[in-house]
């Protein structure tokens, strides 16, 4: 066996994989944004049409995809904020200790979405544990109003997301070279601002990584803001999702679910674009 | 056209795979919602008749119909969904007339079973529970009880923040059809764009939108009125005496779930022996007491313990009654207008 066809062999289940449910479904998705619903549901394949496109210019679809993107956007911020300083700290931490340390961030993964989401609601709910441990503190004497709002989703998000933060920005730490630090120190630079200068830019491209991570998850979410926001908040997971499977509407959902590929693409080609220039600086400054 | 068949072939494979196995063997496959029919069903049918049963369930109506209308049918024998649902099949040409002359169960629905809107006759739909959608609350913690659909639309001050609404779009709109007097069916702009804003006012008093769990809120305090199908309030109303129901006095919709039988099925005798075997009246029993929804199988009614007509107040609701409210009909071409509406109000802040 040629060492060629052995490598081929070997990517056979992932190639296979991917084709199966990636490929296949985008390429559905894309034949149906040029049809239309049929008067009882399904497709009317009679003719090809872009009056999918007329009806998702509707500023009304806009709005739910910058409103979503704005919480996906608080939940990202959020979620680099926590994310980085607990990578730098495990980091920081003995080696011995840093695989138990990243094996706990990924431990939630163990539990159910699900069940971790409706965990939340009973920590959040007014007669859940956390109003009752105010209220017994004398610390508010009604119920503070925590589930069912903007606050609720962005936490939901943040808490799921967080892990793939704490990843991507420790693989990052890890790679940088412990001496650059020691350099900018020896010349006197203060612990501050050599992590504004030398370590924060060098570990820009795990912070791009996690933050797009964290954001493109949380903009197709559908969960989170049905259980913890109420359905008041509507995302663009769930507009595609009632589509789907309320309005019945799948040409529409494929042409709005294609939008929605089309921003995230242009955004991983961002991510992409910035982790190449933070790496040709390096090479250019070295 | 080639471009059709290309399209139902793959769509029609990956549901196949999916179902895998569905269509080989043969038997009844059947799909229904998860726990709305005995766990023993197939046992019990197998028993009865011989015929094995393979038993499939769907989590909503939307997902059922994607995978008939996807394959064809193919692979599925008999269906149970919502009568709009059924309409629809049936305009698509996916389910067959049923022989009445093989239903020796037939004559245990009541008569107005055969009056309802959607199929009257029952041409090609048998309808296996029906009901009403209102108002849901805690007598305890309300200073008046409700008798409107504006008591939960405009809610007084102390209820604010403490009701919740169906979001299934066709309920949710027909909350604020009601309180204008109008069809459930409405379609025409202006009304759509009336209701659309009240909905919106209401959406700003609302504790949350909830579908599934809006009787536990109940029983928890969390809210004291909610917008509520007729079974699902019986579920708060066993865990709690206080909560009560009311169908409001502008009226409700009659929402009723079918069985069907596809035009694929490869065994139309066998899937009218099913149908026949939950028409007896130990099955229609069955619903009424563990689903807590009607049934229009009168022998199946007569049959539950006197206690539910007083403990619940859906069971006392005659069929007569029942069929004066207006039935939820599949919407054809209005649905686009309808959904751009729903996504109104759920975009809303």
């Amino acid at each position: 066996m040629s060492p060629r066809f052995t490598s081929w062999l070997l990517m056979a289940p992932g190639l296979l994989w991917l084709g199966l449910l990636m490929v296949v479904p985008c390429l559905l998705i894309f034949v149906l944004i040029f049809f239309e619903r049929g008067t009882y549901g399904g497709i009317d394949w009679s003719a090809a049409t872009l009056e999918n496109f007329r009806r998702a210019a509707d500023p009304l679809y806009l709005t739910i995809f910058l409103d979503s993107g704005q919480i996906a956007g608080l939940a990202t911020l959020a979620a680099l904020f926590i994310g980085y300083p607990a990578a730098y700290a495990i980091i920081k931490a003995p080696a011995q200790r840093q695989t138990a340390l990243l094996f706990l961030a990924m431990l939630p993964f163990w539990t159910n979405y699900l069940i971790r989401t409706y965990a939340w609601i009973v920590l959040l709910n007014p007669a859940g544990l956390i109003n009752t441990l105010l209220q017994w503190l004398g610390l508010t004497a009604e119920p503070l109003p925590l589930l069912y709002n903007k606050f609720a989703v962005v936490l939901g998000l943040v808490y799921a997301y967080t892990p793939f933060v704490i990843l991507a920005v420790y693989s990052s730490l890890q790679r940088l070279d412990p001496s650059y630090a020691e350099a900018s120190r020896d010349l006197g630079a203060s612990s501050v601002t050599t992590f504004w200068r030398i370590i924060l830019p060098l570990t820009a491209p795990g912070v791009a990584a996690g933050g797009v991570f964290v954001f493109v998850l949380s903009i197709g979410n559908f969960v989170t803001p049905n259980l913890l926001g109420g359905k008041k908040f509507q995302m663009a997971g769930n507009l595609i999702y009632d589509q789907f499977l309320q309005a019945r509407d799948w040409p529409f959902g494929a042409t709005l679910s294609a939008l929605l590929i089309a921003i995230m693409m242009l955004l991983l080609f961002a991510q992409a674009w910035t982790a190449a220039h933070a790496r040709g600086d390096n090479a250019a400054s070295a | 056209m080639k471009l059709k068949a290309l399209a139902t072939a793959v769509l029609g494979t990956v549901w196949l795979l999916a179902g895998a196995g569905a269509a080989l063997a043969d038997k009844l496959v059947i799909s229904n919602w998860d726990g709305y029919m005995p766990k023993d069903m197939a046992e019990k049918f197998k028993a009865a008749t011989g015929i094995d049963l393979e038993v499939s369930v769907h989590a909503t109506n939307e997902e059922i119909m994607g995978k008939v209308t996807a394959s064809g049918g193919e692979g599925y024998d008999v269906l149970f969904v919502s009568s709009p649902f059924a309409e629809a099949l049936n305009q698509l040409g996916l389910i067959q007339n049923i022989d009445h002359a093989k239903l020796s169960n037939y004559g245990n629905l009541y008569p107005e079973a055969g009056a309802l809107k959607h199929d009257p006759g029952n041409v090609f739909s048998i309808p296996y529970t029906w009901g009403t959608t209102g108002l849901c609350y805690r007598s305890d913690l309300l200073k008046t009880a409700p008798t409107s659909w504006n008591d939960l639309l405009k809610p007084a001050d102390d209820l604010k923040g403490k009701i919740t609404m169906l979001s299934t779009d066709r309920w949710l709109m027909a909350a604020g059809f009601l309180a204008n007097g109008l069809s459930v069916n409405t379609g025409d702009q202006a009304s759509l764009d009336k209701v659309r804003d009240e909905l919106i006012a209401t959406k700003r008093q609302l504790l949350a939108y909830d579908d599934t769990t809006f009787y536990s809120k109940l029983v928890s305090g969390e809210a004291t009125l909610v917008h509520a199908w007729d079974g699902w309030c019986n579920y708060g109303i066993a865990e709690n005496k206080d909560i009560k129901y009311v169908i409001p006095k502008e009226g409700s919709d009659l929402w009723v779930d079918t069985i069907v039988i596809t035009k694929a099925s490869k065994n139309p005798e066998a899937a009218h022996k099913f149908i026949d075997f939950v028409l007896n009246a130990e099955n229609g029993k069955w619903v009424v007491e563990n689903i807590m929804y009607k049934s229009p199988n009168k022998a199946g009614m007569e049959a539950i313990d006197k206690a539910m007509l007083t403990q619940y107040p859906n069971m006392a609701i005659s069929p007569a009654d029942l069929l004066k409210y207006e039935q939820l009909r599949d919407l054809g071409e209005g649905m686009k207008a309808f959904s751009k509406t729903v996504s109104e109000i759920m975009a809303a802040k």
